[in-house]
């Protein structure tokens, strides 16, 4: 399958945004203007091409804190992400409830998840059954790093997925690091995807860093999911350029060598080669998208700034479904 | 009216809702074909197929996992955990995110969900199948805690809490299931989440209970009142949280006294709230000590008849523990 050359222009103009609204994220922190971080850099085009194979708004995701670029894919602004790293209070996924990067959100059926890793997981099988009795071609897409498919949680979610043969998308982005342990501290297997075997569905690795085949591993996935032919499991292989988060220091667990070699497989950097390679991008429009992501970063963490806290009162609901102010929900 | 045991009237607010609303749906262990291990949903496979009646792997987080993942979608799914001894494999689901969607979504996303599970002891199960799990779910902000006591309220409350948009657990007194019969209204009753009620209205001393106990309080003041002429008031509780304030402190102004009795261990149970509802809003009023009886502080109920009977709370010290307050 041959991408347009708007799709790739598409999902190019997505990965910059977000690499420049993350690298705007480490450079706020270390002004002192935002407490916390934590970076999708480096996972870039694994969450934009999965992302730009579902139907925003039809599919439904359960993702994980990692997944900014997939966010920004699917739909919130820099000017959303900054007034969440700023616990402002229109900030969409939680009115400055949760730490920023806990997503939530219902124009793109991005239900809200949690920090204990794996949570999310069941919940996307279950939302799988739900499609299946409701008998739609939605799928649901579920994102998570290698080190939480340890927990128990993600073999129930894959084993439920696998029995019913849910539509559901288990993408693992391995990024080879949960938080210092390496892969070989988590399993045995070469493969995350080999996990998937045991199981009962098809699991392959990839590489995450090769947009053009991401998208088109998700899409059959997706296309095998819609047609009622079940669960998959996608492991991305990707490299966490940067430490886990702001309160990281890589340093101590990995070498300075190690990352700079990663550094040279930077997706952004191999999607545009490649892009330039094929004439869909030339160094001309690139410079326009920086210009424009500038543009967009600027005014988002002006907004954001100027954007007012919660009132205090915000902090006592809604504890139960009664307490909700519709007015006040962000639906976005 | 009809009467009916505890497990009939359950079965049949399943029933009524199933068939009232088709978003609603039973998952659990055993629950297709075997009708539940108590055949809390037997005939319910039958009736609504196996994809409304699903039988899950055995491993309770998903069960209640899967069930939220489907509440999200806009279904209203009916957890069955076996027993709530079962049910810590799930805690993580229930307490980090069934109890705080709604609140760290700022009300974008709510778990319309009942978790189901027959709580308690008396019935020789041992350390594993006789616990009572209350006291962990009072502590979460975000749940609602449902327990009934008879087949009127239990019918009510189940069908309220199948329609209630936020996650309901709902622990049945499985040593009643078949032992605590009463009148179930032929129409559509629903007792409302929140409201406790005072089963025995009384003017000496007040007793606060739920599920099994409150049976035996009753039973125990209803002996007192015939023989030595106590006046015992008992108040069932019925939803545990969020807790009835107002008529716990009524009943307390009204009589002086309070006695408090759960089949859980004493320390960190949900007596202790109680009592210091009472202690903080009603101190001018007590005329004697706040009295707990509950279960002792070991790890669980044990096995063999003579231990499970030191340890369950009974119609005998109910009694005894009433006299002793009354006569303070």
């Amino acid at each position: 399958m041959e991408l347009s050359a708007d799709l790739k222009r598409e999902m190019f103009w997505t990965m910059l945004l977000a690499r420049r609204t993350d690298e705007r994220a480490w450079a706020l922190h270390r002004q002192g203007r935002i407490a916390f971080h934590v970076s999708a850099i480096g996972h870039e085009a694994a969450q934009v091409g999965a992302a730009f194979v579902l139907k925003r708004g039809h599919d439904w995701v359960a993702p994980y804190y990692r997944d900014l670029a997939m966010m920004i894919a699917l739909g919130q602004t820099p000017r959303d992400f900054v007034l969440a790293l700023m616990g402002k209070r229109e900030e969409p996924n939680s009115g400055g409830r949760q730490m920023p990067s806990h997503w939530s959100f219902r124009s793109a059926n991005v239900i809200s998840h949690s920090a204990p890793v794996a949570t999310q997981s069941v919940h996307a099988a279950g939302i799988g059954l739900a499609i299946k009795l409701h008998k739609t071609d939605q799928v649901v897409l579920t994102t998570i790093g290698e080190g939480s498919t340890s927990q128990g949680e993600w073999y129930e979610a894959v084993n439920w997925a696998a029995i019913h043969r849910l539509p559901v998308i288990f993408m693992v982005e391995n990024n080879q690091y949960a938080i210092s342990s390496p892969k070989e501290k988590q399993m045995a297997v070469k493969t995350v995807a080999e996990k998937a075997c045991g199981l009962g569905l098809p699991g392959v690795q990839i590489d995450g860093n090769n947009l053009e085949l991401v998208y088109q591993t998700f899409a059959e996935a997706v296309a095998r999911a819609r047609a009622g032919e079940g669960p998959s499991v996608i492991e991305t292989l990707v490299y966490r350029i940067t430490p886990h988060s702001s309160d990281d220091d890589d340093r101590s667990y990995r070498s300075r060598e190690e990352v700079e070699e990663h550094k040279h497989r930077d997706p952004l950097l191999l999607t545009r080669n490649q892009f330039e390679r094929q004439g869909v991008l030339t160094p001309k429009v690139v410079d326009e998208m920086e210009a424009r992501a500038k543009g967009l970063i600027d005014e988002a963490v002006q907004y954001a700034e100027a954007a007012p806290y919660p009132d205090v009162e915000e902090g006592t609901y809604p504890v139960y479904a009664e307490d909700i102010r519709e007015k006040e929900v962000n639906r976005g | 009216m009809a009467d009916k045991t505890l497990i009939e009237a359950i079965r049949q607010a399943m029933d009524e809702e199933m068939e009232r609303d088709p978003s609603v749906f039973i998952v659990g262990e055993d629950v297709g074909k075997r009708g539940g291990v108590f055949r809390a949903t037997q005939g319910l496979y039958e009736k609504y197929g196996p994809e409304r009646v699903i039988d899950s792997p055995l491993a309770e987080l998903s069960i209640v996992g899967v069930g939220i993942g489907a509440a999200l979608y806009g279904m209203h799914p009916i957890c069955e955990i076996q027993f709530a001894d079962f049910i810590y494999p799930a805690m993580n689901q229930i307490i980090s995110e069934a109890a705080k969607m709604c609140y760290r979504s700022n009300g974008v996303w709510t778990v319309p969900m009942v978790i189901r599970a027959p709580y308690g002891g008396g019935i020789g199960g041992g350390l594993y199948h006789s616990q009572s799990v209350e006291a962990f779910f009072t502590h979460i902000p975000g749940l609602k805690v449902v327990i009934p006591s008879n087949p009127r309220d239990a019918r009510g409350l189940l069908k309220s809490a199948i329609r209630d948009p936020n996650p309901v657990l709902f622990f049945e007194p499985k040593k009643g299931y078949r032992l605590i019969r009463g009148e179930v209204p032929a129409e559509e009753t629903l007792v409302p989440i929140g409201p406790a009620e005072i089963s025995r209205a009384g003017r000496d001393l007040s007793v606060f209970a739920y599920g099994m106990m409150h049976e035996y309080c009753l039973q125990a003041a209803e002996k007192l009142a015939r023989e030595e002429s106590i006046d015992a008031e008992v108040v069932d509780l019925r939803t545990l949280y969020p807790v009835d304030r107002e008529t716990i402190l009524a009943s307390v102004q009204k009589t002086g006294k309070a006695l408090i009795v759960h089949e859980d261990n004493l320390t960190g149970g949900y007596g202790a709230e109680i009592a210091a509802t009472i202690a903080g809003d009603a101190f001018t009023y007590l005329d004697a000590p706040i009295r707990r009886l509950c279960g002792p502080d070991v790890p669980a109920v044990p096995f063999s008849h003579p231990l499970q009977d030191w340890f369950m709370p009974s119609v005998e010290k109910i009694t005894q523990a009433i006299r002793d307050l009354h006569a303070y």
